[in-house]
């Protein structure tokens, strides 16, 4: 109880700072960002839109973990975790892909450009589809959970080919290659600690959701099993 | 462990049954047969983009090869024999035979949709035969490996024929995405050396899948 009402605290604190604080050519104070070439007021996207993918790749590899688990264990327990990181996964991807296409829109003037970025989190959004796509078509509970491990498995080892073939294909517009030759973005101390806060908010609220999603599907497939 | 020769003998009952019904060729045959017309009758008297036609190559390739082999797996839960072949043989060796039986047929496909392909379509003209026929190559491996266990998965799902598409394609992508660079690059007749870091992605491809598939088909066999 207490940590949910710091964490609502908390990510309230982190939307307010990002917005509100202004951006200006030479920061003096504490609260002021610095101007990023190209970005400009549009650097703010970085407080949701990077701790949104990031999620959704960590929710990923979560559910893949438990269905690894799963396959050892065969405890439908850890299909019910495995289930519950992926649709939280789903949740944050489309989230991650609506913010980066404004984002898009304003900063490279098309909503949807086919980035090497773009393209990586399409594909993502592709996996998720198939992975739920797949679990809706078997009915059969260890039949479900075995081949939905399975499959993400199977999915999880062939994103990394996506490093090295996307940029053999196309050229990147994504802010970090490109802002400057050491392709990093310059963030200030003020900046970075909203970032870093942000990234921590996210991350906690998604264990948060995670956990109701667990009591959340064992409560459903104790229902079903004493029903039936 | 594999057997080679059960997995030959996997092979080579395949291949009986293949020939006896003719499903997935004649299947594979009349699809690549009507993608190309297709293919012919909308591009008509245009000049199209050799690019563009490397990238239509692949896309004949690829939905043929998803409407022949969906049935790798679907065939044996359908005619009752997986517990037959489950208590024969080994899960490893049936695997390795389907993928051996796969990659044949992928071939002998794949050349007819090249040759064809080549002949009819006047704006594609090969200039380095040396990297088309290594990205056919491995292409074709790479290919039948990712499609050999996705079959495996949708024979035990309700919805077969649609799910497969679904399930490969973000599998398959960075192999189609590969495999239409190097296709490009033999159009443009680039040099054998620009086409290797492509060689090496789809080796490397190739070679992740059938690990995987290696480690976790025992599971789905069993199911």
């Amino acid at each position: 109880m207490f940590l949910k009402l710091l964490l609502g605290i908390w990510l309230t604190v982190v939307i307010i700072v990002a917005f509100a604080f202004p951006v200006v050519a030479n920061p003096q104070a504490w609260y002021e960002y610095p101007i990023i070439t190209g970005l400009e007021e549009k650097a703010r996207i970085l407080f949701f839109h990077v701790p949104m993918s990031w999620t959704t790749v960590v929710a990923f590899l979560v559910a893949m973990m438990y269905g690894i688990k799963y396959l050892k264990s065969k405890n439908i327990d850890d299909d019910i975790k495995s289930v519950a990181s992926a649709g939280l996964g789903l949740l944050f991807c489309i989230l991650a892909t609506v913010t980066g296409s404004i984002w898009a829109k304003f900063n490279w003037g098309s909503f949807w450009n086919w980035d090497p970025r773009e393209t990586s989190i399409f594909i993502l959004l592709l996996i998720y589809g198939a992975y739920f796509a797949l679990r809706s078509a078997l009915e059969d509970e260890s039949k479900r959970a075995t081949l939905s491990a399975v499959y993400a498995i199977i999915a999880g080892v062939t994103v990394p080919f996506f490093i090295f073939v996307m940029p053999r294909i196309m050229a990147s517009l994504h802010p970090e290659p490109i802002i400057n030759t050491e392709g990093k973005v310059h963030m200030n101390a003020t900046m970075l600690t909203v970032f870093i806060s942000s990234l921590a908010g996210f991350t906690a609220l998604y264990v948060w959701m995670l956990r109701m999603r667990i009591r959340l599907g064992r409560l459903e497939y104790h229902q079903l099993s004493q029903g039936a | 462990m594999i057997s080679m020769q059960q997995v030959y003998v996997i092979f080579r009952k395949e291949l009986r049954s293949e020939l006896r019904t003719r499903y997935a060729l004649n299947a594979l045959f009349m699809f690549i047969i009507t993608t190309l017309s297709i293919v012919l009758f909308s591009i008509g008297s245009e000049d199209v983009s050799p690019n563009v036609l490397s990238g239509v190559l692949w896309i004949v390739i690829f939905f043929s090869s998803m409407s022949g082999l969906s049935r790798t797996f679907v065939s044996e839960e359908e005619r009752g024999t997986v517990m037959t072949l489950q208590l024969l043989t080994k899960s490893l060796n049936v695997f390795f035979g389907k993928l051996l039986f796969n990659f044949v047929l992928l071939c002998i496909l794949n050349v007819i949709a090249v040759v064809l392909y080549i002949i009819l379509i006047n704006d594609f003209l090969v200039k380095n035969y040396l990297i088309f026929t290594v990205t056919l190559m491995l292409g074709t491996l790479g290919l039948a490996s990712a499609s050999t266990i996705i079959a495996a998965i949708i024979s035990k799902a309700n919805t077969k024929g649609t799910l497969y598409p679904v399930l490969s394609f973000p599998i398959l992508l960075p192999l189609l995405l590969t495999v239409i660079n190097a296709t490009r690059l033999a159009v443009e007749g680039a040099f054998f050396t620009e086409a290797i870091g492509e060689f090496q992605v789809l080796v490397s491809y190739f070679v992740v899948i059938v690990t995987v598939s290696y480690l976790v088909f025992e599971y789905i066999w069993k199911e």
